[in-house]
């Protein structure tokens, strides 16, 4: 009784990590084919693309953590134990990237910084002030 | 202390793992947390540097080739063929953390073997990787590819971050690898089965797994965006 049980349970774990590795599987040939669709028709734009791009990628990196990593199954005080400093990304990567382009922008009106590259010169050129 | 799980249990009076899992499981996380910020600081800078830059080489042309397809125009293909192995080592691993909690030595000595069999075909994967593009020229310091507006590249930031972040992710992979063989040994020599669970299986297949999603990571950074 007790064995049949126990297989039966195995079964179904099983069945649930096939599942996930379905999914991982589908959103990464969903993102692969949103390239190419860029690549040969220009849709979706950019923005769009890279938007759902890192949208998908969340997608994925929750059901690793939460499936195969089996966070999903722990109990509250080890999820929030383990996501509660990751929160800090959410700063890091505004902060940084919002950096870099301050960056950009102040390299690009500097009077001084000698530009890059010839074909992005003309458009921002003169006026030190931003 | 598995089965004592309820609502109404005060975690923290003391008695047991307030995380309900074992020190070692407990500590295999916070490790993985403090790496987990190492491969965030190397590619939020990256994203620092891109978002710094006047210019960036297309992914799509840098990432186009394909073994033995000679010159044809292959954007994406062998990264996802890499995207794909390195899924499917996760899902062998899961395996057999699984086979382990039924005590199914066999079953765990088969699915771990393929893990590392997946490790092994990933690491191929990359060296190819990284000597097909060394020898297109692209090194630490040295740049051969336009950005992707036509301008002459600038500066090195594109390969010497895409060297460092995959190469770090590779040395992870390599570990890892190394680690699931010295399990794997161990699983032969029946010291789990004697020990009466697998939990060293639960810790290495974390650190697996951990691996994969930095992948997923950099396979969205470097080759998608």
């Amino acid at each position: 009784m007790a064995q049949t049980q126990n297989a039966s349970d195995r079964q179904a774990s099983i069945k649930s990590i096939w599942k996930t590795f379905w999914i991982l599987l589908i959103v990464t040939m969903v993102e692969v084919g949103l390239a190419f669709l860029h690549l040969y028709s220009g849709f979706p734009g950019k923005l769009l693309l890279n938007s759902i791009f890192i949208g998908l990628t969340i997608v994925k990196a929750f059901y690793i953590v939460a499936e195969f990593m089996h966070l999903g199954h722990e109990i509250k005080n080890l999820i929030w134990t383990i996501m509660m400093p990751l929160l800090l990304f959410i700063w890091f990567i505004i902060a940084f990237l919002a950096d870099g382009d301050s960056w950009k922008h102040m390299r690009r009106n500097s009077p001084s910084a000698p530009l890059p590259a010839e074909k992005v010169a003309p458009a921002h050129g003169g006026g030190n002030h931003h | 202390m598995d089965n004592a799980v309820t609502a109404k249990k005060k975690w923290w009076t003391g008695g047991h793992s307030p995380f309900n899992v074992s020190y070692g499981k407990l500590m295999m996380w916070y490790f993985l947390i403090s790496d987990a910020f190492t491969f965030g600081a190397l590619l939020i800078s990256y994203g620092t540097q891109r978002f710094m830059a006047e210019g960036w080489p297309d992914p799509n042309v840098v990432f186009h080739s394909f073994p033995f397809m000679g010159h044809a125009n292959l954007p994406l293909v062998f990264v996802s063929l890499m995207t794909f192995i390195l899924i499917m080592s996760s899902v062998t691993m899961v395996l057999a953390v699984n086979a382990g909690h039924y005590m199914d030595k066999k079953a765990v000595v088969k699915w771990l073997s393929l893990t590392i069999v997946g490790g092994i075909m990933f690491l191929g994967c990359q060296a190819w990787e990284w000597t097909h593009l060394h020898e297109v020229g692209a090194w630490w310091g040295r740049n051969p590819f336009p950005n992707a507006d036509g301008t002459a590249a600038i500066s090195t930031n594109f390969v010497d971050f895409f060297f460092t972040i995959t190469g770090f992710h590779g040395l992870h992979v390599t570990s890892g690898v190394v680690l699931n063989i010295i399990v794997l040994i161990n699983v032969l020599k029946g010291t789990y089965e004697h020990r009466g669970h697998y939990e060293m299986v639960e810790k290495v297949g974390l650190y697996w797994h951990f691996v994969d999603l930095v992948w997923v990571f950099v396979f969205t950074c470097f080759y998608l965006l």
